[in-house]
């Protein structure tokens, strides 16, 4: 395997709440490749955008941030803030599911791109940065990008208002793009469209693409390889296929059968809901839900091993399979 | 033929608003629906589908009179909605229930939960034991007796949809709109509340008038699908029908947009990528409303508005130039 691009190791995040520590993270080991799309799929409260808030150095100061995030080698936990502002936008950027909250109302988008050109290439001129700003509008699909470079974020649609966010995100070609549900709040022919563009920065400038999202139709559409994360832990991951064909954790498999689909009558939900994060499992998260738990999957918390063609985080994995086989 | 449980006949709603035309405040008017008629039977479920401003939860609130409409009726049992007495709806409401898509704006948060259930059977004035038909309505959705006396922050979003759903029961409704009773929920908890839909539906009777957004969850759930774009119905039938042999090109088009949880059927798909964004409601295309986005449109399109047709694989689309 390449070198990886950001490799994060033993992440923990954890914030101070007058109800006392809420562990939102829990040692979340993930490596990027150049040029990959990934996806990082869990529920809400799983911790997957957590996750990436951290390695941005985006959360609050009242988290805290343990562990490690390498971006090309650069440790960035504990980096200093105009160490980190100097990466964010130039190394390493994030889009997020709402475009008019990354917009500013009151400036025109062309001149919101040229400040992300200029604030890290602080050689370009005016006249260039703002010819480079309607290339990248062009880039991203649009139409007269010339002109729309003069108007304002509330001139634009859902999508295309998402589609600046993202010309403004690559505009210094970044190695890693982070896209936090970029499509959630939009309607599915729209989605069809963000999810292209994404996919044609990809390709074309090889940048890494981390897609966040609750929605497994669009990790099976776009993406290569799948992190799956419940209760602040990746608790699955591998190749798409490998994870649609035969997850091997026992919530990714329940999470593929409560989704309606073809023949199917009844779906099936998981029974029970995600753990209180204030006070964890001391073991597996999902055990609590899980039909297949038993005492020793509460005795401690499971680390990622190879099962397979895909890595899991149960401990009961061989038993399960073994078990499922001979009732069929 | 006995007459259907719910006729929308027609059905226009215009919505007034002030824009701003330079330093001018103008009057607009949205067409939010656009002549829409449908019927629903007995015991049965329709599926509404659309993409934001479609005109989809207007024609929610229509039916459940929380709107009324521009022109057009609602007949519910035969009884045309709009002509009724204040006395008679309030009455008539027993029967016709709601449930909204946020669990957590639907209730009341300083209400215990038992209470915001008992509170149709008191404004009702139903008569017996309130306390014991709050008990057997939180059964029937799945949550326990003692949930009565807790307050809606205890609950997470499922259980409080639940909440939602034991009120919309509690007098015995025979139809029931569902306006994205799921969309805020996880998939994992999702799929028990669209479980408990089918059930209670196989145990009481009650039509349902499913709105949503999640084509995947319609076509589970629906017996008819009706697909909605800028206010009007492009294609209607039987699920199977719309979802199998689809004829309109707009159904066509967000078929092949919804991705699919199967990577190999999502690279080996055919992709059909409608350009730009739904136009504004405000001024809709002429015509046909979807033929600005439309690949197979032509003159007569922007000339002479389709109607709906009865195709030969079973529902009627509204298009010159069916597949």
């Amino acid at each position: 395997m390449a070198e990886s691009v950001l490799s994060i190791r033993d992440l923990h995040v954890t914030f101070d709440t007058p109800l006392g520590e809420l562990q939102a993270v829990r040692g979340v080991d993930l490596d990027i490749s150049p040029g990959e799309l990934m996806g990082v799929v869990g529920e809400s409260g799983s911790g997957k955008s957590v996750t990436f808030l951290a390695a941005m150095g985006l959360l609050p100061p009242r988290a805290r941030v343990t562990g490690s995030v390498l971006l090309d080698g650069e440790e960035l936990v504990g980096a200093n803030h105009r160490r980190l502002r100097s990466i964010r936008g130039r190394l390493m950027s994030m889009i997020f599911q709402d475009p008019l909250s990354a917009l500013n109302p009151v400036h025109r988008v062309g001149a919101q791109i040229s400040e992300m050109l200029q604030s890290h290439q602080k050689k370009m001129s005016n006249k260039e940065a703002a010819s480079r700003s309607v290339e990248l509008l062009d880039l991203v699909g649009i139409p007269q990008p010339s002109d729309r470079a003069l108007q304002y974020p509330h001139e634009f649609s859902g999508g295309m208002r998402q589609r600046v966010v993202i010309a403004m995100a690559i505009a210094n070609n970044p190695k890693v793009l982070i896209a936090d549900e970029p499509t959630t709040a939009l309607d599915v022919t729209v989605q069809a469209q963000i999810l292209e563009v994404i996919q044609r920065v990809q390709e074309k400038f090889g940048t890494a693409v981390v897609l966040i999202t609750h929605d497994l139709g669009v990790i099976a559409r776009v993406a290569s390889r799948v992190n799956v994360m419940y209760a602040g832990r990746n608790i699955e991951r591998g190749e798409v296929d490998a994870i649609f064909d035969h997850s091997s954790h026992p919530y990714t498999r329940g999470l593929l059968n409560s989704l309606p689909r073809m023949g199917v009558d009844r779906l099936e939900p998981i029974t029970g809901f995600p753990p209180n994060m204030l006070l964890p499992p001391t073991g597996c998260g999902f055990s609590p839900r899980c039909q297949f738990s038993k005492p020793e999957c509460d005795a401690s918390l499971p680390n990622l091993r190879s099962y397979g063609d895909l890595e899991t985080a149960c401990i009961r994995v061989e038993e399960i399979f073994s078990q499922l086989a001979t009732k069929s | 033929m006995s007459e259907s449980l719910l006729r929308v006949d027609q059905l226009v709603k215009n919505f007034e608003i002030h824009a701003l035309r330079g330093a001018r405040r103008v009057k607009r008017v949205v067409q939010a629906v656009s002549g829409v008629s449908f019927t629903v039977d007995r015991g049965h479920t329709l599926g509404i589908v659309g993409e934001s401003g479609s005109g989809k939860t207007t024609v929610g609130r229509l039916i459940m009179q929380l709107l009324s409409p521009t022109s057009g009726s609602v007949f519910f049992d035969g009884r045309d909605l709009s002509t009724l007495k204040i006395e008679e709806m309030r009455l008539l409401r027993r029967r016709l229930q709601i449930v909204f898509q946020d669990p957590f704006a639907s209730l009341d948060p300083k209400m215990t939960v038992g209470a915001s259930i008992a509170e149709p059977l008191t404004v009702q004035k139903e008569p017996g034991n309130h306390s014991e038909r709050v008990t057997e309505l939180l059964e029937l959705v799945g949550l326990a007796a003692d949930h009565a006396r807790r307050f809606p922050h205890e609950f997470s979003g499922g259980q409080r949809q639940r909440v939602g759903i034991a009120r919309a029961l509690a007098l015995n409704p025979s139809l029931i709109v569902l306006d994205e009773p799921v969309s805020a929920l996880d998939v994992s908890i999702q799929a028990g509340v669209v479980n408990l839909f089918c059930d209670l539906q196989a145990r009481l009777g009650m039509s349902y008038v499913f709105i949503a957004h999640d084509l995947s969850v319609v076509r589970h759930i629906a017996d008819r699908v009706a697909v909605m774009y800028l206010g009007k119905i492009m294609e209607i039938g039987p699920k199977d029908a719309v979802y199998e042999h689809p004829t309109h090109p707009y159904t066509v088009a967000l078929l092949s947009a919804v991705p699919v949880p199967n990577p190999t059927t999502e690279r080996s798909r055919h992709r059909i990528m409608l350009e730009g964004d739904v136009p504004s409601p405000v001024d809709p295309p002429s015509g046909c409303r979807f033929r600005t986005r439309c690949w197979k449109a032509q003159g007569i399109c922007a000339e002479q508005e389709p109607d709906l047709v009865l195709r030969s694989t079973g529902q009627y689309s509204a298009c010159h130039f069916p597949e």
